[in-house]
């Protein structure tokens, strides 16, 4: 028989699964899943595997939580203690088979960040052979027990909108190159990725301080995802004259073959940065928030005011949104349609970068970032209003918060269904969108 | 090298189950997108409805298999019914985000802790619910040949399946080709023509996702009958994109392009793979270019450029008309 025989007919069906359990990582935060060994078992196949219990143990919003103990009971009287990394990992190496327990100390978690259910701070963990490594899960949320419905409230509100910001930077340029070309791109979310890849990469290979990893990687993004990629690959569409579902699926093309170079350069796990992965929060009245997050949303902020100002103010703003209106008569009157193409190209791939540095600052880097995004910012411009600039913006703080705030009442794993949900149901009220001109429907 | 062991996979694999699945799935879009217009990107919605709903029936309920199956059609006629009350009136891409996020919903909520018991969570639902199926099977030693191998089961799934699609494929035939499906082509072309002439547009588009959906929801049978599981995360949207690149590379808006794109599509996965693996293992190709391991991405990342190639350079895929199908309309 030959070696490869048995992982041929479901191969495809594996990387499927692989790919969809990676976007799956957020939605595991309430369910306390042994993954069998069988998911888990293709990295410990080296003969002198150790056997391992270890984890990842995240927040509310996907950050790593530094510092929290894990102890560890097992036969023989086994016991063993840990505390996580400054990315939210731990393991324990265990020495036989048998039945573990791991319980987590619910007094080194942060204000603000308990366990969903309480019941669960203590897992088992059923090792029933030598060499495996076991994944246990332990689901944080926003202090369901410790908080009151205010505070839970106003901390989800706060999160709810740096969420909606991180959209609304993507949700931006999707919208203005969807307006002046009609292109509807499905590789906007590996724009994201893109830059994340690249603050990862050169905080960690190139050794750059994270502060001036992440101006690098916007300005690589805006040249590269943004100028380059509509130079080479969409300009030259344009002028074949393809159709616009064409140039839909042809980008879904082009986002599946990013995907999977970027899992071919970087792996299938989520990387964090090498600094400020665990940073601590700071309590602010009722609400736990980070340095970083601060900074980085205030910073968002200003490129969202900046780019209004672009788009009201400068000629060239001015011009897009001609473009945007009517191409040919925007074409007669003396704009060069191409040049305004090119310019939101640019503006919004480095909006898009930013929103991924964000996203990489605070949750870490994977190949599949951008795909868990682009459904959202699919979402957030559907519910503005598609080619309307300020309608992205309202729709990505309605996701952002709707996302967050929905958690007070359904299950966290359940957040984005509701994001979706909303979503059809304004669609059948508004069909064009909230902000949306009627025309623009069919 | 071992060349006779690649052309065997490689023809099972184009001949097999899953070349089956991919023809179904995508002769439910060539309803929808080749006939109608509609840029349905929820297919795989309509597969997972199709899969859970053979598989939690006679596993949690113990109802017969082929009473299961009548529960499937109804199902996916439902979703067909609620994705397309608000959907149907908005235009191509608005339709397409919206079915994207409807078939999101069906596998967040399948794989969610929340309705574990009944759906099984991430870990979906596996067990010997198509026993009734195979207890049929008359062929339960298998085909072994030098250039074909099929285990006992799967030549079952394989026969039965190729047989479906032939059905299948005859019936879409007869309806387009019926006033019924000149009916829908003229929607694709132009709506409003059609409805100046007192057609009711929703109700065509109405009839065609459910046509379109009910026979996604049977590739879904299969897909459940022949694991004999059920995998929420196997439904997710790569499902539908590949769908699509079948539909695509056969060419839209033709009877046969399916069951020809599916088979040149798995032809090239398989083949690709397999010369790709054996370069790696003999050391052919150097292990710092491509690991073991990344044989599988390379072969994701070649699916992808190809989809690009397709739509840029043949749009009307192998056997279509470029002319039948106005890709180049506006959106």
């Amino acid at each position: 028989m030959h070696p490869h025989h048995k992982a041929l007919m479901t191969d495809l069906e594996r990387d499927l699964n692989f790919a969809s359990k990676k976007i799956s990582a957020r939605f595991i935060l309430l369910c306390i899943t042994l993954l069998s060994a069988t998911a888990m078992m293709a990295p410990a196949q080296a003969a002198d595997a150790q056997t391992k219990l270890y984890g990842v143990i995240t927040g509310s919003s996907e950050q790593p939580l530094a510092g929290v103990g894990v102890s560890i009971a097992g036969p023989d009287g086994f016991s063993a203690e840990v505390e996580t990394d400054s990315t939210g990992a731990w393991e324990v190496v265990i020495p036989t088979k048998g039945t573990y327990s791991a319980t987590i100390n619910e007094g080194d978690l942060p204000a603000g960040q308990a366990l969903t259910d309480p019941t669960k701070g203590t897992v088992k963990a059923n090792v029933f052979m030598p060499g495996v490594e076991l994944r246990l899960l332990f689901p944080i949320g926003p202090g369901v027990e410790k908080a009151t419905l205010l505070e839970r409230s106003v901390q989800l509100t706060v999160d709810g909108l740096i969420l909606g910001l991180i959209i609304a930077l993507a949700a931006l340029g999707l919208n203005l190159i969807f307006g002046t070309t009609g292109l509807t791109n499905f590789a906007h979310g590996e724009i994201l990725t893109f830059a994340g890849l690249l603050t990862y990469y050169f905080s960690t290979i190139a050794k750059l301080p994270v502060i001036a990893a992440a101006p690098i990687a916007v300005v690589l993004s805006a040249f590269i995802s943004g100028f380059l990629q509509d130079r080479y690959l969409w300009k030259p569409l344009r002028k074949r004259g393809t159709g616009l579902i064409a140039m839909l699926v042809v980008s879904i093309g082009f986002a599946i073959f990013l995907r999977y170079f970027f899992l071919f350069l970087f792996g299938g796990d989520t990387r964090q940065l090498p600094q400020y992965a665990g940073q601590a929060g700071l309590e602010l009245g009722l609400v736990n928030i980070t340095p970083k997050s601060i900074l980085t949303t205030l910073i968002g902020i200003g490129f969202i005011v900046l780019a209004t100002l672009w788009l009201l103010r400068t000629r060239m703003g001015k011009a897009s949104r001609a473009v945007a209106d009517n191409p040919a008569l925007a074409s007669a009157s003396g704009i060069d349609v191409q040049k305004v193409i090119q310019a939101v190209w640019i503006l919004g791939a480095a909006l898009a970068g930013y929103a991924g540095v964000i996203v990489t600052l605070n949750q870490g880097v994977s190949f599949l970032m951008g795909q868990d995004m682009l459904l959202l910012i699919f979402a957030a411009v559907t519910l503005g209003g598609l080619g309307t600039a300020n309608g992205a913006l309202v729709g990505s703080l309605i996701i952002g918060l709707f996302v967050q705030l929905s958690t007070l009442f359904i299950p966290t794993e359940l957040k984005y269904v509701g994001a979706l949900v909303v979503l059809i149901l304004i669609l059948i009220v508004r069909p064009q969108g909230i902000l949306g001109r009627k025309e623009r429907i069919g | 090298m071992d060349i006779l062991f690649i052309i065997q996979q490689t023809l099972s694999a184009t001949l097999g189950v899953n070349a089956i699945i991919f023809a179904l799935a995508a002769i439910g879009l060539n309803m929808h997108f080749g006939y109608t217009g509609l840029l349905n990107f929820g297919q795989a919605g309509f597969l997972a409805i199709g899969a859970y709903s053979v598989a939690v029936p006679v596993i949690s309920f113990n109802i017969s298999l082929w009473v299961a199956f009548l529960i499937g059609i109804f199902n996916s006629i439902i979703f067909a019914l609620l994705l397309g009350l608000p959907t149907l009136r908005l235009r191509a891409d608005y339709l397409a985000i919206v079915t994207i996020a409807a078939a999101e919903i069906v596998r967040q909520i399948a794989r969610s802790a929340t309705f574990r018991d009944f759906l099984g969570g991430s870990d979906g639902i596996t067990g010997k619910f198509a026993s009734e199926f195979f207890d049929l099977n008359p062929f339960k030693q298998g085909l072994t040949t030098p250039i074909l191998r099929f285990s006992g089961n799967d030549l079952w799934v394989v026969i039965t399946g190729w047989m479906l699609v032939a059905i299948i494929t005859f019936i879409m035939w007869v309806m387009v080709n019926s006033p019924w499906g000149r009916v829908m082509r003229a929607i694709r072309e132009d709506e409003d023509a059609v409805r100046s002439l007192g057609k009711n547009v929703y109700l065509y588009k109405m009839q065609s996702l459910i046509i379109g959906g009910v026979i996604g929801s049977i590739a879904g049978f299969v897909y459940a009958l022949s694991r004999q599981s059920v995998q929420p995360d196997n439904y997710g949207t790569a499902l539908t994109f590949f769908a699509y690149t079948v539909l695509i590379l056969g060419g839209a808006a033709r009877v046969f392009a399916p069951i020809i794109g599916a088979m040149i599509f798995w032809f090239l996965i398989v083949f690709i793979e397999q010369v790709l693996r054996e370069g790696v293992t003999s050391d052919v190709i150097p292990d710092w270019l491509i690991g073991v391991n990344q044989v599988g991405q390379i072969r994701f990342m070649l699916m992808g450029l190809g989809l690009m190639l397709l739509m840029i350079f043949r749009p009307q895929g192998i056997f279509g008309d470029k002319k039948e199908l106005a890709l180049d309309a506006k959106a």
